[in-house]
């Protein structure tokens, strides 16, 4: 059935508002940073004008952001915080304790360098130091998106067999402050498509199967001290719900293309199905990349891209499918990985062809540290960067820096 | 309304801590939170930063708690309660939401002196700002218990800790206890208290009252440590008691009504206030802890303890001038 | 190795670290070496041993006399030291 959407202009992080406006979480707890304060700005008039029924904790650190959504998830509440860079960086004690408390909060990070020096602008780094943390990570390719994903990312969290907190990413101000034109959806609709939280059962200390909330009525103990003899064990149940994210966020991204138009899986493919060499990396970089694949592709150049969507959980096999009969694949880091075999991502993708008999060569750049700008002409470095590998067979330097002066 | 509470009638209310918890034998925290959860009024659900307690009561696959309970980290319980509550409060706003059935939940915060003065200050004063109705209970046992008695702002001075050694050329922990029932009194919340579990009925009726008011209230509760003060055990209940009959730890509450902070007087130290030659020497509390034989052995060290008396005079005089007193 | 095999397995305990035993499963009176004796005849039944002990191991009976909980007392004394009548004597275990 066609729904009837609204086209707005807003930016990425009004896009992000706007959808936590259509969930109307019972909790938003946080604190302003750059370039994350829209988000929080917007979503204070909404609170102000009485368009949500949420309670705004404006607390007085990122810390006490998420460690106020972990207590209100924990009381069966939907809690959502937004930061960026640093203010994920003073979180990074909760992220592991929401994640293994198993608590199906949503984040949206506006992506940002991470000090120091103090820098405002986007890259990966923020998010990449938070990739262990066992925390589901969807990266957006625009503004549209952005509302998308954080649609979904509530029916991700809280589905059953997963249970574990999502991080929204967007690129900081190429994303969150730049106006683009945002499809939505009625908000009963989006109502609708998210439901009610519903609750696991467990069975608590007095041998009781009972909802996982802090209830009065049936208590259940959060955050207890696990020592040798259990702690493992909660680690492979988080490594499992992590195995079962994967078919949970296609599931969810394709019923969510049924009402929107616009479906969502773990990678996303731009003209890949006969490429010869093929650039692979996250978030709005990928956006721009499409034209540079476009241009490449009218000179006759066999070229396309992969845009990872969920960095976390990661999507090896379809990684695999998509790319292993290309020649030459070139990885896109937008963070170091200081004293490392080149990016997180970089590092990922090759583990993952280590398998393979018939494997691409992989080559890694690393561009856009601090909001250095990566224009068409940069990705162009790059694709032919790729295809002198692909004439010679060979990579000279596995690990490359885009748009760093020397 | 406030019902009447007699000991009797709290011997008679249930343990919502169970037996088995693994606090040391005689530790003062087992008794604080068996009194304060049978000062409760109905649906609680609980909140306890890192420590002693928390350790104690939930060692996997064990739990204590006949209650809710949450532990998050050391330095957030007052971010975690006020989520709780927020959490409450927005699900009543729509009566919507697993928590809408409640009249009420009393939510209450656990915490120790590491997490209340030091590592957990930020949250707390942060929470309090925010005015959140629940109830901050931190047993004060004056150091990092858990971590093996480590001096924290909580920590009186010249007390002997693993990282405030009574060495040879400095006798114990070098600076005074941060006043911090004063300091969150400075933030005109609705209540405010210090009690001491020898005086049980004034500490369950201070917890009563923390959760009566609406917004944040604090309770500030001595927590004497037998590890950590180096005491027999049986001594707890008598030194939490010294600490209340030297005014070493004064008992006062402190109001926030018609924008003034109204301090008073209670009964304990009121009867000291009313007769002063009540009041017993510090020395007398401080010759039972071994974290201060220092000050006795080899030598005794009368300008440190005569220090320790005027610390004690100076914060008794200031107690009785915010209670009108002088 | 041994013991670990014996628990149970991530399979079949609660998620998100969820406790799932009583702590009253866990005895811990065998810490203790003295253990308090109630002189049920200098007893007044004003139940401070009960309000004071830290393991809420003085029960009381129907006839409002406490009773040590043996199974969890540790032992701390606070109870014999504390009673008004010296109606607790501390014996060795």
């Amino acid at each position: 059935m066609e729904i009837k959407q609204i086209l707005m202009g807003l930016n990425g992080d009004e896009a992000v508002a706007y959808a936590i406006k259509q969930v109307d979480p019972d909790v938003v707890a946080a604190y302003p940073i750059t370039p994350q304060t829209i988000i929080v700005e917007r979503f204070s008039e909404y609170v102000a004008d009485g368009e949500v029924h949420t309670e705004f904790i404006s607390v007085e650190s990122e810390h006490s952001a998420l460690s106020a959504c972990v207590g209100a998830a924990a009381a069966g509440a939907r809690a959502f915080t937004a930061t960026a860079a640093n203010g994920l960086a003073l979180m990074w004690e909760i992220l592991y304790i929401a994640a293994s408390c198993r608590l199906p909060i949503v984040m949206a990070i506006v992506n940002r360098a991470l000090s120091g020096p103090i820098n405002i602008h986007c890259d990966h780094s923020d998010a990449m130091g938070a990739r262990d943390s066992g925390w589901i990570q969807i990266f957006c390719e625009n503004s549209q998106e952005a509302y998308d994903s954080t649609i979904q990312a509530w029916r991700i969290a809280e589905h059953p067999d997963v249970q574990l907190p999502v991080m929204v990413c967007l690129d900081g101000f190429v994303l969150s402050h730049t106006l683009e034109n945002v499809m939505t959806l009625p908000d009963e609709v989006v109502k609708k498509f998210i439901g009610e939280r519903k609750f696991v059962t467990i069975k608590n200390h007095f041998g009781k199967e009972v909802p996982f909330i802090l209830d009065p009525e049936n208590p259940i103990t959060i955050g207890p001290l696990d020592l040798y003899d259990f702690y493992f064990e909660h680690k492979m149940q988080q490594i499992h719900a992590m195995e079962n994210a994967p078919r949970v966020i296609e599931e969810v991204g394709k019923e969510y293309g049924k009402i929107s138009g616009r479906t969502y899986g773990l990678v996303h493919p731009y003209k890949l199905e006969d490429a010869e060499i093929a650039i692979i990396g996250l978030g709005s970089t990928m956006g721009t990349a499409k034209i540079v694949v476009d241009r490449l592709r009218e000179k006759g150049v066999k070229a396309g891209l992969l845009r990872i969507r969920s960095f976390r959980p990661f999507p090896a096999q379809q990684i695999i499918e998509h790319l292993k009969d290309k020649k030459v694949i070139g990885v896109l880091d937008r963070a170091a990985s200081f004293g490392a075999y080149g990016g997180p991502l970089f590092n990922e993708v090759r583990n993952a062809f280590y398998d393979q008999d018939i494997k691409p060569l992989i080559s890694n750049y690393i561009y856009g540290l601090g909001g250095r700008d990566m224009p068409p002409q940069r990705l162009m470095i790059i694709f032919e960067d790729l295809q002198k590998i692909m004439e010679t067979k060979r990579i000279e330097k596995t690990v490359k820096y885009i748009g760093v002066r020397e | 309304m406030a019902e009447k509470l007699t000991l009797k009638d709290i011997a008679k209310k249930p343990d919502l801590l169970m037996s088995g918890h693994r606090l040391c034998a005689g530790c003062a925290a087992g008794t604080i939170v068996r009194l304060a959860l049978k000062a409760t009024r109905g649906p609680v659900i609980l909140a306890n930063a890192t420590g002693c307690l928390e350790v104690a009561t939930t060692i996997f696959p064990y739990s204590s708690w006949k209650v809710p309970w949450i532990h998050n980290a050391f330095e957030n319980v007052a971010a975690t309660a006020s989520g709780i509550e927020a959490a409450f409060r927005a699900m009543k706003k729509v009566n919507k939401g697993p928590l809408a059935k409640y009249e009420h939940i009393d939510v209450i915060a656990f915490a120790g002196d590491g997490g209340t003065y030091d590592i957990g200050f930020q949250a707390l004063s942060g929470a309090l700002e925010r005015g959140h109705d629940f109830l901050y209970i931190l047993y004060d046992n004056e150091a990092y218990m858990n971590t093996g008695i480590q001096r924290s702002g909580g920590t009186p001075r010249f007390a002997w800790t693993t990282t405030s050694p009574a060495g040879k050329v400095i006798p114990g922990k070098r600076k005074w206890k941060k006043p911090i029932a004063r300091v969150v009194a400075e933030h005109e919340i609705p209540y405010v208290a210090t009690a001491s579990i020898a005086y049980p009925m004034d500490f369950v009726r201070k917890v009563r009252k923390g959760l009566e008011v609406e917004g944040p209230a604090f309770i500030h509760v001595l927590s004497p440590c037998t590890r950590g003060w180096r005491y027999p055990p049986e001594k707890t209940i008598k030194i939490a008691k010294l600490a209340v009959e030297t005014c070493f730890l004064p008992l006062w509450e402190a109001e926030f009504k018609d924008g003034e902070i109204v301090y008073t007087l209670s009964a304990p130290s009121e009867r000291i206030a009313r007769k002063p030659e009540l009041k017993k020497p510090i020395e007398e509390y401080l010759k039972l802890q071994g974290r201060f034989s220092h000050l006795f052995r080899p030598k005794k060290r009368d300008d440190l303890i005569s220090e320790i008396q005027q610390w004690v005079d100076y914060e008794w005089r200031l107690i009785l001038k915010r209670c009108g007193k002088l | 190795m041994s013991l670990e095999e014996k628990l149970p397995g991530w399979k079949e305990i609660p998620i998100g670290g969820i406790p799932f035993k009583p702590s009253t499963e866990y005895k811990t009176g065998d810490w203790k070496v003295f253990k308090p004796v109630i002189n049920y005849e200098k007893c007044t039944k004003c139940l401070f041993c009960h309000i004071y002990c830290p393991d809420g191991a003085i029960k009381i009976k129907e006839d409002g006399y406490p009773e040590p909980d043996y199974d969890f007392c540790k032992g701390c004394g606070i109870c014999a030291e504390e009673c008004p009548v010296k109606a607790i004597e501390m014996v060795k275990d």
